[in-house]
């Protein structure tokens, strides 16, 4: 398949590095070229420096042609924005958001955004290892966020 | 102001916009509550404004809540970063049911986008100098007077110059875009409600409401060249 990441990072070049390796079209985007220096020696995909939530940088990263999207910088927001921009200009088909904040994934996850919380999946597989217990799946990882997180205070509208 | 009009609105960022924005809000009399997640300026603008200033990320839902987002009338996200913006309106709406969101918006480009992913109004100073400088040039001839449905509809003013090739032209014979409406032609400082038959003079400005992404089009038909 054709993947654009966006953001560069550990998490980043490990997916654009690994899905190269695997034999797909992969195209990488980081504000920063040094960023680059990550990914693995064998990556034969193609690399771009440029603003993840400018519809330029994403056009010429091929957006309009990519099967997915996934955005994985340091930011939530811009996360969000990047996916959302994916999804409405660039009507890619699969793209997935990496969020730190469990309730920020949450609540956009309810907005038909695909993303994963890493802080609850990272949570809950130390929790698992630390426990010598069998790991668990993703959604009950996920709920260990938002329970942790309460929405305490946060009053339904009168 | 009388106190029956008066709101509650929350203003995330408190950067130049906010905090003018927020000392305008309180002398209409309006309740405010202006939202910083950065201590020093927080800090800062508390010293002048007392309580009404949070330390706090406008994105994180428990100070949202905190806020008291879920009885606000209004929530401003004036903040820097186009991305906060949005993340802070949409959830405003989506979490706290707020009823009207405005976001500042530093790229025009993502105007279209907000509103398109439920921001109620955005305001992009950018867009608005450029529209400023846009209308000094003369060459472009057509002036944006307003736009209706979210831009979709633009409303604009065309001056007719002598060598404009539509001078001494019907309007019905013009070669108009489809869904361009002529709603008026300013002559001598009257305005004249047009019909077909209605001839266009040099000095004459059009009125004209058309599709915004025909307006180009509208352009070179009134300065007789490709633009």
């Amino acid at each position: 398949m054709k993947i654009v990441i966006l953001g560069c990072g550990r998490v980043g070049s490990t997916i654009a590095s690994v899905m190269s390796r695997e034999g797909h079209d992969v195209t990488i985007i980081d504000q920063n070229a040094d960023a680059f220096r990550r990914l693995s020696s064998d990556f034969s995909g193609k690399t771009i420096v440029g603003n993840g939530i400018d519809e330029d940088t994403l056009r010429r990263a091929e957006l309009d042609r990519a099967d997915a999207f996934v955005a994985v910088t340091n930011g939530d927001n811009r996360n969000i924005m990047s996916v959302q921009l994916a999804k409405v200009r660039f009507k890619v088909p699969k793209v997935v958001a990496r969020i730190y904040d469990p309730i920020r994934a949450a609540a956009y996850a309810e907005l038909g955004i695909e993303t994963v919380c890493t802080t609850c999946v990272g949570a809950g597989l130390i929790r698992d290892k630390v426990l010598g217990r069998e790991f668990s799946t993703f959604e009950e990882y996920l709920r260990l966020g938002i329970t942790n997180a309460s929405m305490e205070g946060e009053h339904e509208r009168r | 102001m009388s106190g029956a009009s008066a709101m509650y609105v929350i203003v995330v960022g408190a950067g130049k916009v906010g905090y003018y924005l927020a000392k305008q809000l309180l002398q209409e009399g309006h309740e405010v509550l202006v939202m910083e997640k950065d201590r020093k300026t927080a800090e800062a603008l508390a010293e002048e404004l007392g309580d009404i200033v949070m330390h706090a990320d406008g994105c994180e839902v428990r100070s949202m809540a905190e806020a008291g987002m879920g009885r606000a009338n209004v929530v401003v996200a004036v903040t820097g970063d186009d991305e906060d913006n949005l993340v802070i309106c949409q959830m405003a709406k989506r979490k706290f049911g707020v009823p009207r969101t405005i976001a500042r918006v530093n790229d025009p480009k993502n105007e279209a986008l907000f509103q398109e992913l439920g921001i109620d109004q955005t305001v992009s100073s950018t867009r608005i100098i450029f529209n400023l400088i846009e209308q000094q040039i003369e060459t472009s001839q057509i002036i944006p007077l307003a736009a209706l449905k979210r831009g979709e509809i633009e409303v604009v003013e065309a001056d007719i110059t002598p060598d404009s090739p539509v001078a001494g032209m019907r309007i019905g014979q013009l070669e108009l875009p489809p869904n361009t409406l002529i709603i008026s032609v300013i002559r001598d400082d009257h305005a004249l409600i047009p019909h077909s038959d209605t001839k266009l003079r040099p000095g004459d400005s059009v009125i004209a409401m058309i599709k915004a992404e025909r307006e180009k089009e509208l352009r070179e038909i009134f300065a007789g060249r490709k633009i």
